[in-house]
């Protein structure tokens, strides 16, 4: 159906409104990346950079307070912001699947484990209660969940945290989706349980050949997972190139900085380096770049002109007016 | 379930207990019978019989024995006007409230849930305001004004409606029905509507929108389970409030239930029917309260486990 050269989710000049009180904001500017089969993209930033809201655009799950303006979202070779809401649907959970953060809110409190996870069974494939409940015992074995067969009978309460997160990516990983979005999905667990969590994820992954979009603020999580990473601030694409390239020279002083504020044991007995200031609030981003305010490089054409995000060599890019001088300095 | 239900009961019998004292020694506080029942020109003689024949000349402790033993075997006396059976006039009357009251209850709860989901389903839509001002404006109308102004209306002026009394058709319910339903339709209006909006929002709808449930799937097979509790306990609470509005409703339309039961036996001193009148609406109102909890625990796996075995 899909060749592997071309990408499983396509994501061009996506813009997002959101109307609050005081009037509408741009929460999501223009922001482009795609990934191929097999392949794991993270979209990297802080609360409220928009990574969470590109994610919830791109399977279709925005809050009637937020609108999408602009841009498109290719799966399988159709635009799904130009889908009507039942040819949506059909691509949701086949196609598109999404875990969250919380798996206790996310998991209906009143409703069987066995009979959420066989849902999108009952609701693709048209199988029978019975049928689905079977299919869902299968994927609970798959995900590691002790004797499913009694615990599809259980409801979400009484599963741990870890145990809850496994059941919310059986369900999404029921009908083997192209495409899976990850919103933070080890940010309530324990550590230990985070690398099994993101095992499972990453042995799910090489048996379906999914794509992965992997939200999150996590610079280890990124530098252990994902292939491509895509920076983003104040609902922009700062940088974008795979994680070994933006590592190890990042083309924008944002990264730059989120880089050097990692703690390491060299720097043991100094203060933390941190990024001073705090992201623009979204109803007063400024005309230039939206970097500006917390740059170190920061001068008068940047309060000027707003940096486009261009080539910075081996297919990676970066939105700075001056991101070569951050090169090996 | 059955642990569940054993732990509730007995958990109602000390204030029922309270309740049946309570009414014991209110009623005595309302003055003495004996002056009521006999003409002012009765002679001492006369009124020491009378007190004799209903046990009023015993002490109150031996008064309040007997009312007790009797109260467990369900006998309560006779009623000093009728000189009928006190639990068999409530009995009589009881299921002529509890007609009204289930009626109007099904009414305000199943157009309660149908118009607060609908005003759910698109916040701040135009059918989220016209159900949020006529629930507003119906849950602040005073019932007793409501009744009034519904009799001069539809049964004086238009004359369309009986304005008291039950015997006819089904004319006869529309309004008292109406004067009863009318609070808790509103109340209950926003209670749905609110535990909706929080229900769709929550992140298990998002899910269930993101593995392709239509609408219809979403809302009834995710959302209204989840939002049903408050709604529960709410309606509970307002169909105690129902058997307590009867007392006016009643009055005004001349329903013979259990409320007009209750003032005219205050206003007679008529203790026996009294008594019985209000234990059973009391042991109704604890009945509900359990048959609320019971629900609960129906709808939320997490009540049911709450109780330890």
């Amino acid at each position: 159906m899909t060749t592997t050269s071309a990408p499983a989710l396509d994501v061009e000049g996506l813009c997002v409104d959101l109307s609050t009180p005081s009037g509408t904001v741009r929460a999501v500017d223009g922001v482009s990346f795609s990934v191929r089969h097999g392949r794991t993209l993270a979209l990297l930033g802080e609360s409220g950079c928009g990574k969470s809201m590109t994610a919830l655009s791109v399977v279709g799950l925005l809050d009637p307070t937020a609108s999408v303006t602009g841009g498109a979202v290719r799966v399988r070779g159709k635009d799904t912001l130009r889908l009507s809401p039942a040819e949506r649907r059909k691509l949701a959970g086949p196609v598109l699947s999404i875990v969250f953060q919380d798996a206790l809110t996310a998991l209906n409190p009143v409703q069987p484990v066995g009979r959420q996870i066989g849902e999108p069974f009952r609701i693709h494939r048209g199988l029978s209660r019975r049928q689905a409940e079977e299919k869902a015992i299968e994927l609970m074995t798959r995900v590691g969940i002790p004797e499913p067969r009694q615990r599809a009978k259980s409801y979400p309460h009484q599963f741990s945290g870890g145990m809850r997160q496994r059941l919310l990516i059986a369900m999404a990983v029921a009908l083997d989706p192209d495409v899976l979005i990850a919103d933070e999905p080890t940010t309530a667990l324990d550590v230990t349980v985070q690398a099994q969590i993101m095992r499972l994820l990453r042995d799910l992954q090489d048996e379906r050949d999914m794509a992965v979009v992997l939200i999150t603020h996590d610079l280890a999580v990124v530098a252990q997972r994902a292939d491509d990473v895509v920076v983003m601030y104040a609902g922009t694409v700062v940088e974008q190139g795979t994680v070994h390239d933006v590592f190890t020279s990042p083309r924008h002083p944002y990264t730059r900085g989120l880089l050097d504020s990692v703690p390491e044991d060299a720097e043991r007995g100094r203060p933390l380096p941190a990024v001073p200031g705090s992201p623009p609030e979204l109803s007063a981003v400024p005309p230039g770049c939206v970097f500006q305010a917390r740059c170190p490089l920061v001068r008068e054409r940047c309060v000027r002109e707003r940096p486009s995000l261009r080539s910075a060599g081996d297919g990676r890019s970066a939105a700075c007016h001056f991101s070569e001088e951050l090169d090996r300095a | 379930m059955v642990t569940f239900l054993r732990k509730r009961i007995l958990s109602s019998a000390i204030p029922l207990v309270c309740v049946v004292l309570g009414v014991f020694f209110l009623a005595r506080m309302t003055g003495d019978p004996v002056d009521l029942y006999l003409p002012l020109s009765a002679t001492a003689e006369q009124r020491a019989e009378f007190s004799a024949a209903q046990g009023f000349d015993l002490s109150i402790p031996a008064q309040l024995w007997n009312y007790l033993v009797d109260a467990v075997h369900l006998d309560f006396g006779t009623s000093l006007r009728t000189g009928q059976s006190a639990t068999e006039m409530v009995l009589d009357a009881f299921p002529v409230t509890l007609q009204l009251a289930g009626v109007t209850m099904l009414l305000a709860i199943t157009g309660a849930v149908l118009i607060g989901s609908l005003a759910a389903y698109r916040p701040n839509s135009l059918v989220d305001r016209i159900a949020s001002l006529l629930s507003m404006t119906a849950a602040s109308i005073p019932d007793f004004w409501f009744a009034v102004m519904g009799v001069l209306v539809f049964g004086v002026s238009l004359a369309w409606l009986p304005t008291s009394g039950t015997l006819g058709g089904p004319e006869v319910w529309v309004l008292p029905v109406a004067t009863l339903l009318i609070r808790p339709f509103g109340v209950l209006v926003q209670v749905v509507r609110g535990s909706m909006v929080s229900a769709l929002s929550a992140p298990y709808v998002k899910i269930a929108r993101s593995k392709g449930a239509t609408p219809r799937r979403v809302i009834f097979g995710h959302a209204l389970r989840n939002a049903v509790t408050p709604v529960l306990t709410v309606a509970g609470d307002l169909t105690v409030g129902l058997v307590n509005g009867a007392v006016i409703v009643e009055t005004i339309f001349g329903w013979p239930g259990i409320g007009k039961l209750m003032i005219d036996s205050i206003l007679q001193r008529d203790f026996a029917v009294l008594q019985a009148a209000v234990l059973l609406t009391a042991v109704t109102i604890f009945a509900l309260n359990i048959l609320v909890d019971v629900c609960h625990a129906l709808t939320d796996p997490r009540v049911r486990q709450a109780v330890p075995a």
